[in-house]
């Protein structure tokens, strides 16, 4: 079943429609509600292999609808050092709860200083308004 | 290239119902309405309806209609009599497939067609450089709405009698005259029901209140490509034959058609390529376009509701088409493997 429409405030936002929980030197990644909304049901998550860098901007795996697939936009550049498996194994976890149990990587930073960039929660709600 | 869609009668129905709504064939159709896996699911267990008004109908009238279409199309209808609807092909001089549709024999002298909304004007357009003296075609198209009620449980829950499947009657649902066609494109039982357009929204209104689930276009091709329902434009097109689409059985090769020679000339020498169902052995779902191994092509792909992975429909070399070959589908660059399988992909456990 999937989740109501909101927008943490504790979280980063890039304007593909990703978003960075940010711990420390390390961050969760994910897409946000309006991103998993737009897809519909998720039925595969292809992610990067533990180990990979990822880099701010680009992208680092595939989501994929019955209709759809769409790459995932990192907002942060770093290593992999977790991938969601039980996102793997059950991609519609993303639209039931895709800020808790549907986070897709963990990355170590290599440029902290990098959020800096990022959209707050009233920042990306305006980018939300206007898609 | 700015071009105003086309919206069927039940357009302010989908939107009361927060339809997603995509443009599809020049229309704006709903693509989901809670989501394409529940809606499938609905379709699979009990019932589901789905406005399909954006087909194209066309009615073939006169002394000579039989003998017009048995000449353009490549069923024959002479093994059906009145009451009675065939799946059949309008194919070019290559044997090529220029539309499938489904005609309906009204009586000796008529006949209705249920053509593809997206080739409803070239149809259209083939059939009258191709009338003869004594046949009348006309679009009709406008004039009316369809809805496909679809599901086990969708001819009890429109409390229609039992029929067999590709017959057709008159009847009255809930004091509103239609057609019932015992057709569809799900691989259920149930039926479509033709409708005059102004009475469309108020059949749709009565269908739902006898707890059909409304279902958008993203579930009708999920459910047609579990039971390998070819798609026009996609799986058949007029490139393709009829014979590697392994549409064989719907060519009456005894008697003339347009393109019937090339097609008794295929089916002499055998197709080089087959149309083949495919099921994904690797997690991925494949694509229209996408690469198969050895010479192969997808041309229809998704995930599959009921199997819970990838499935599709593509043609490849006839030599690795028997079922149990493996395939490799080129994935967005990475190699996933697949196995052809027998037809249909889905079916369910009795």
């Amino acid at each position: 079943m999937a989740a109501a429409e909101t927008y943490p405030d504790d979280l980063k936002y890039h304007k593909e429609h990703d978003w960075a929980r940010i711990e420390g030197s390390e961050a969760a990644l994910g897409i946000t509600w309006f991103a998993q909304d737009a897809l519909g049901e998720l039925v595969h998550y292809e992610p990067p292999s533990e180990g990979d860098v990822v880099t701010r901007d680009s992208a680092y795996g595939e989501v994929e609808s019955v209709k759809a697939v769409s790459d995932v936009i990192a907002p942060l550049s770093g290593e992999v050092i977790e991938v969601n498996q039980n996102v793997v194994d059950e991609p519609e976890k993303v639209n039931a709860d895709p800020y808790g149990e549907g986070w897709l990587v963990r990355i170590r930073l290599s440029d902290p200083g990098e959020a800096d960039s990022l959209l707050d929660v009233e920042a990306y709600k305006l980018v939300v308004a206007d898609s | 290239m700015a071009q105003t869609l086309q919206r069927t009668p039940l357009h302010d129905r989908h939107l009361a119902l927060g339809a997603r709504m995509v443009p599809f064939a020049g229309w704006e159709m709903p693509v989901q309405y809670e989501g394409v896996i529940a809606e499938h699911k609905a379709v699979r267990a009990d019932c589901g309806v789905f406005d399909v008004s954006h087909m194209g109908e066309f009615e073939v009238e006169g002394p000579r209609a039989t003998e017009l279409l048995q000449s353009l199309l490549s069923n024959d209808l002479d093994k059906i009599g009145s009451g009675r609807a065939q799946y059949t092909l309008l194919t070019n001089e290559r044997g090529g497939i220029l539309d499938d549709l489904i005609a309906y024999r009204l009586s000796d002298f008529r006949y209705l067609l249920i053509v593809n909304a997206a080739n409803r004007e070239s149809d259209f357009r083939w059939m009258k450089e191709h009338e003869i003296r004594g046949s009348d075609i006309r679009d009709v198209s406008d004039e009316y709405a369809l809805l496909a009620v679809q599901g086990p449980r969708a001819i009890a829950r429109l409390g229609l009698p039992e029929a067999t499947p590709f017959t057709f009657a008159e009847a009255e649902i809930d004091g509103i005259d239609c057609m019932v066609n015992r057709t569809g494109y799900t691989g259920e039982d149930g039926c479509e029901l033709l409708v005059m357009a102004e009475d469309g929204a108020a059949l749709w209104d009565r269908v739902l209140a006898r707890g059909a689930v409304p279902c958008g276009l993203g579930a009708r091709d999920t459910l047609r490509l579990e039971v390998c329902f070819p798609l026009h434009g996609n799986d058949i097109t007029p490139d393709t034959d009829a014979i590697s689409a392994a549409l064989g059985w719907c060519c009456a090769l005894e008697k003339e058609f347009t393109g019937a020679e090339e097609l008794r000339q295929i089916k002499t020498r055998g197709p080089e390529r087959k149309l083949i169902p495919f099921v994904m052995d690797d997690k991925a779902v494949p694509r229209q376009g996408m690469t198969i191994s050895g010479g192969g092509e997808v041309t229809s792909g998704t995930h599959s509701p009921m199997l819970d992975r990838g499935i599709g429909l593509g043609y490849v070399p006839a030599a690795a088409s028997a079922p149990d070959t493996d395939l490799k589908v080129d994935v967005r660059g990475r190699e996933r493997r697949a196995h052809v399988v027998n037809r249909p992909i889905y079916k369910r456990e009795e």
